[in-house]
């Protein structure tokens, strides 16, 4: 084991976790706006991947590919929030069954309409070749998944802190009644929070598509890492989404390559821990 | 009589129907009752927690899966528990459970609502990401094959027998479970369930009671892995996964939370359509779906709450219409 492999095993990881962010931001988001166990994201990430590739089939174009499977996703979001869950109101536990009644229900759907083979998103060409940095092989394409991950952070990060709008987020996830106390509609952050959680996890199914690939199964595999990350970040918070992400794609990436055997337990061992003695997450907000 | 003695000889009128009827059928029918009783068990440990003690756990599928695979992996690398020394397996599998829960408890017990619900998933995710990496140990991915079922004196490799066997465990669980839940520490579980705070301040270490219902619903979860195990003949991850513990959740919802038998029917339900319909029809997942969630909107008591709700309807009615009579006589 040289330096040549913790590069590579660090880059690897680190290009997994900035697709983890996409996942565990949007779910973080919902979390700490609506205090919602979102069992279906894990379903929006994988309807996400499979509209993408029905765009791609039709129209040849993958760049089209990813607004409309996002924005696809979104309203199916946005439907489930307005038609179902808001009407059930607060009660933690028939929220988590209604959300995973419905990624039942998006299963069999998505097997009906996408069979139940194997598939993968092919990028552009030009994103497919690798540069050598210092006798590294980085494919591009991980470089560019890094990328995406930083600019929709940066724009949620800027949104969040600089605008009205991002005011009334904040507000909302410190403390919902004080905030309808001040005339602000909480409802409808709720919707556009719930949109926006759909649509980075769709992202995540298009992006992540690629190199996980897309098939039946991948919903729940998806779902407790989004967690993981969602809870050692600490919910309702960017940051934390985003140094959860981090901490989760390399400790995912490692713990694989180093013990095999205990790699999945070395990654929810401290997520419960963490619960246990923060439960609101290493960077949550109180 | 009172109510509560009618719903107790429903209860065993409706299980010696079951223990008759069943063995009468085809042997798919009986295989699939015998899933159905043996996961049965998982379900009503979970009602312990969800419905008496107002715990909504979703890693319950971790302590099946602890007795599912100390059954396997004794079978098939040493050889035990296919005798007579199967009773041990199963005294063993209900203590390591238990002793499972007794360490997840210390950490999960804390925490209430929502974080309650997060903890016990990460810690259903640890015991899974065990069985399905720790190859040389769980097999991995393909799990254990049981090769044979035990054999002392009766062979349960004979569906019948292996059918009654599981059911009077099954029975004995209720019959346990149901005792606990009437005692006077399943008493204060309610009162915990109900308002924390005030048994805090009457004087109960509501903790201890919490985390005591843990451990036991845990044992129960590893009694219902030993049978599963040797139920399906096999035991894989798929067995510890998410899902296991949410269909578990859903089941005694779908049933009725906090009344034990309501999770033995959501199971028996969820059992048929999974098994029974998929045979018949392809879009029995929709069906499946679509009564969880029927279930969680117009439900919320479960299907043991229908003649409550029913009750309160007519009872409502009632009233009107005696609002109605009245009505000339004040106006």
């Amino acid at each position: 084991m040289n330096t040549q492999f913790w590069l590579t095993q660090a880059f690897n990881g680190i290009s997994y976790g900035a697709l983890l962010f996409l996942v565990g931001s949007g779910l973080s988001l919902i979390f700490g706006v609506m205090r919602i166990v979102n069992l279906s994201h894990g379903s929006y990430f994988l309807l996400g991947g499979y509209v993408a590739l029905s765009v791609i089939w039709t129209t040849g174009s993958w760049l089209l590919a990813i607004p409309v499977a996002a924005l696809t996703i979104a309203a199916v979001g946005v439907a489930m929030e307005r038609v179902f869950l808001r009407p059930l109101g607060f009660d933690p536990l028939r929220q988590v069954l209604l959300t995973v009644g419905f990624a039942f229900l998006f299963q069999q759907a998505a097997l009906d309409i996408w069979t139940g083979n194997n598939f993968d998103i092919n990028p552009p060409d030009a994103l497919t070749k690798s540069i050598v940095v210092g006798g590294l092989y980085l494919p591009l394409y991980r470089i560019f998944m890094i990328g995406t991950a930083l600019a929709i952070g940066l724009v949620l990060w800027l949104v969040m802190e600089k605008t009205r709008m991002g005011a009334a987020v904040r507000a909302t996830v410190d403390d919902a009644q004080m905030a309808r106390g001040v005339g602000i509609d909480t409802s409808r952050i709720s919707m556009l929070i719930f949109a926006l959680g759909a649509f980075l996890a769709a992202l995540g199914g298009v992006i992540g598509g690629a190199f996980l690939g897309i098939y039946p199964g991948l919903d729940f595999e998806m779902l407790p890492i989004a967690f993981a990350v969602v809870i050692i970040g600490g919910m309702g918070s960017l940051g934390g989404a985003a140094i959860g992400a981090l901490v989760v794609g390399l400790a995912d990436n490692f713990g694989k390559a180093l013990f095999p055997e205990v790699s999945y337990f070395t990654l929810y061992a401290p997520m419960a821990l963490i619960l246990a003695v923060k439960p609101t997450g290493l960077f949550g907000r109180e | 009589m009172k109510s509560q003695h009618i719903k107790v000889l429903i209860v065993v009128v409706a299980l010696a129907a079951i223990a008759i009827i069943i063995p009468n059928t085809n042997s798919f029918v009986i295989l699939l009752a015998t899933r159905a009783l043996a996961f049965s068990i998982l379900v009503m440990s979970l009602d312990i927690l969800l419905g008496y003690t107002g715990l909504p756990s979703l890693g319950q599928a971790a302590y099946l899966g602890v007795g599912a695979y100390l059954t396997a992996i004794l079978a098939t690398r040493y050889q035990f528990g296919l005798g007579y020394d199967f009773w041990l397996v199963v005294v063993l599998g209900i203590l390591f459970a238990a002793a499972l829960a007794a360490i997840f408890g210390l950490l999960a017990i804390r925490a209430t609502g929502v974080y309650f619900l997060m903890i016990t998933l990460a810690l259903g995710q640890c015991a899974w990401g065990l069985a399905y990496r720790w190859n040389s140990l769980t097999g991995g991915d393909n799990g254990i094959n049981l090769r044979a079922r035990p054999k002392f004196g009766i062979d349960l490799a004979n569906e019948v027998t292996f059918f009654y066997l599981v059911f009077f465990l099954f029975a004995v669980s209720l019959l346990l479970m149901y005792t606990l839940v009437r005692s006077p520490f399943g008493r204060s579980l309610a009162g915990i369930r109900e308002r924390e705070l005030r048994m805090k301040i009457l004087g109960y270490n509501t903790w201890l009671h919490k985390y005591i219902a843990f451990i036991i619903a845990g044992g129960f979860g590893g009694l219902a892995g030993v049978l599963w195990a040797h139920t399906a003949g096999i035991v894989s991850p798929e067995n510890v996964v998410l899902t296991t513990s949410v269909d578990a959740l859903l089941m005694a919802v779908l049933g009725g939370a906090g009344t034990l038998v309501g999770g033995v029917i959501g199971a028996f339900i969820v059992f048929g359509l999974r098994e029974y319909l998929s045979t018949l029809v392809p879009w029995w997942q929709y069906a499946l779906g679509a009564v969880y969630v029927l279930t969680i909107l117009y439900l919320p008591t479960g299907l043991m709450g229908i003649p409550e709700r029913l009750r309160q309807r007519r009872a409502a009615t009632a009233n009107r219409e005696d609002v109605k009579k009245m009505a000339p006589v004040t106006s």
